[in-house]
């Protein structure tokens, strides 16, 4: 890997690529510091090019904090330059990506192209092969998930936390925050968790609301885990042990489901 | 050795912030440490006022930021407990008149000097946080137990989380041990359930606060309260030391007594 050879030679790797994506800026390697101060040489020399125009990041498997790409960002912009993804094989540098409201995948900005016009809120597309993000941390108020696959949660969602997803959203965990699964329009996408109790439950149109706080922790004891799903033009949550007896069809219904989970993941 | 950076904050206001810094930081220096508080909530002082210190403010810490004059003159020592300072805020700017790389200079400078140095945050989550978060070592967040303080409490920890400065430790704050018994209120089990972080310690709502505060006098001083000695306690926690968590006069019986809540309720 192009990584290691930089390790050896212990030379700072920044390299700005032209793709069908647009501009992408791989920062490999070594210290960040450093790395920071090679960009910003790079983009100095040719600043005209770069000026106006809008970048990705991709940061390979390196592990950053939102001040970190706050950073990055606010250099970017003293060239003119807009940072609109951030590229990373780590999952939390994804997630506080995500979390500053940056794309974490080219995929939609490649979507777009294909349609010839910008997406926005639940016109957005699950590209093919888009992968399911997985975080394994509690997701606090104000925080929120955007991703335009499936979103995993190991770990509660608080009341105040915000998960959209293009596809399905699996909390294994307490789900108490706003939850929208299939926000491309896809009725298909099911939501489901140890604890169902969302303040707002969307999948794609249809939108639930919890039955409110009076009764929640007698409802939250007395609990089993739960999937939701549209059917029949509306959002129904059934218990996951009961469902046989309440929901006729569900073993076909849930192996149809799950092979189009597998064939979108795989 | 150099001092340990403890900033106390909460997102919500009202919840004690102030008086928790006031009163931890007279409790380190009785424990003869040496203890600086510093009021970060510029435009809005009040910590020299609960420790009754205002009538001896010449410079803050605007003045100390903005070299108009030396870190030394803008410490006020309090006559009362030896080894114990504070540096108060400016009244008359407003947060975005530091930033926080100031704070983390200004701690740097008292570091090498004191053992602990406590900072005041403001309420909210903009500048004037960012400017208390930034040079912490540890993060205290305080709340009441309120459905509406705790979403604002897990928002911060989640703000803490992103910035990697946690994992923080919570302060409960204004608990009604008869209130918690008729199932009125939050309990301890309750907070720490949405919020899941460590416990630092929890204080009783107690009149004697009021009273304190109104006379510049901090409660640890006078240690008569369940409230002083619920903040030496926490004090001599944040020294390491083994002590266990106050009980509040509410007895095992509290899953019994949220019953006959509930039951009294519906």
């Amino acid at each position: 890997m192009t990584h290691s050879a930089v390790e050896k030679t212990s030379r700072v790797y920044v390299n700005i690529k032209g793709t069908s994506d647009g501009l992408v800026i791989h920062l490999g390697a070594g210290d960040w510091n450093t790395l920071l101060v090679a960009l910003a040489e790079k983009l100095d020399q040719t600043p005209s090019f770069f000026r106006g125009g809008r970048v990705a990041l991709n940061v390979g498997p390196r592990q950053l904090t939102a001040s970190q790409l706050e950073v990055v960002g606010n250099l970017l912009s003293k060239f003119q330059i807009s940072l609109w993804a951030v590229l990373s094989d780590s999952i939390e540098t994804q997630r506080v990506a995500a979390e500053m409201g940056l794309e974490t995948s080219l995929a939609l900005s490649r979507a777009e192209r294909l349609l010839g016009e910008k997406l926005s809120g639940p016109e957005r597309v699950i590209a093919d092969g888009e992968q399911a993000i997985l975080l394994q941390r509690i997701l606090r108020s104000g925080q929120s998930i955007c991703h335009t696959g499936h979103v995993i949660i190991i770990g509660d969602v608080n009341p105040g936390a915000e998960i959209v997803a293009g596809g399905n959203v699996v909390v294994w965990g307490r789900l108490r925050g706003n939850v929208h699964a299939g926000s491309n329009g896809n009725d298909q996408a099911i939501v489901c968790a140890l604890v169902l109790a969302p303040v707002l439950l969307r999948i794609a149109g249809y939108v639930a609301r919890s039955p409110g706080r009076e009764d929640s922790e007698a409802y939250e004891q007395s609990v089993v885990p739960e999937i939701a799903f549209v059917h029949n033009g509306q959002i129904v949550a059934e218990p996951w042990r009961a469902m046989e007896g309440l929901y006729p069809d569900w073993r076909t219904d849930l192996l149809r489901r799950a092979a189009n989970t597998l064939s979108t993941w795989f | 050795m150099g001092a340990t950076v403890i900033t106390i904050t909460s997102g919500k206001g009202g919840v004690g912030k102030t008086t928790a810094t006031a009163n931890l930081s007279a409790a380190l220096a009785m424990k003869g440490k040496r203890v600086v508080a510093i009021d970060a909530d510029i435009g809005l002082r009040n910590l020299d006022v609960v420790m009754g210190l205002e009538n001896r403010i010449v410079y803050d810490l605007v003045n100390v930021v903005e070299g108009a004059c030396r870190l030394r003159q803008a410490l006020i020592k309090d006559k009362r407990i030896e080894n114990l300072y504070m540096i108060p805020a400016a009244q008359s700017r407003d947060k975005n008149a530091i930033h926080p790389q100031d704070m983390i200079d200004v701690c740097d400078q008292l570091r090498p000097e004191f053992d602990f140095i406590l900072i005041d945050s403001p309420a909210g989550i903009e500048q004037g946080f960012r400017n208390a978060v930034a040079p912490a070592d540890r993060i205290c967040i305080i709340t009441t137990p309120e459905v509406s303080a705790v979403r604002d409490a897990d928002r911060v920890v989640g703000l803490i989380e992103a910035e990697g400065k946690g994992p923080a430790s919570l302060i409960l704050n204004r608990l009604r041990p008869k209130m918690i018994q008729r199932g009125d209120m939050l309990d301890t089990a309750d907070v720490l359930d949405v919020l899941a972080i460590e416990l630092l310690g929890i204080v009783p709502e107690d009149e004697t606060i009021i009273v304190s505060t109104n006379r510049g006098i901090p409660v640890v001083m006078e240690n008569k309260s369940r409230a002083a000695q619920a903040f030496y306690n926490i004090a001599a926690r944040l020294l390491g030391e083994n002590v266990p968590i106050m009980e509040l006069e509410e007895p095992s019986s509290s899953w019994l007594s949220k019953i006959a809540g509930l039951i009294r309720r519906s």
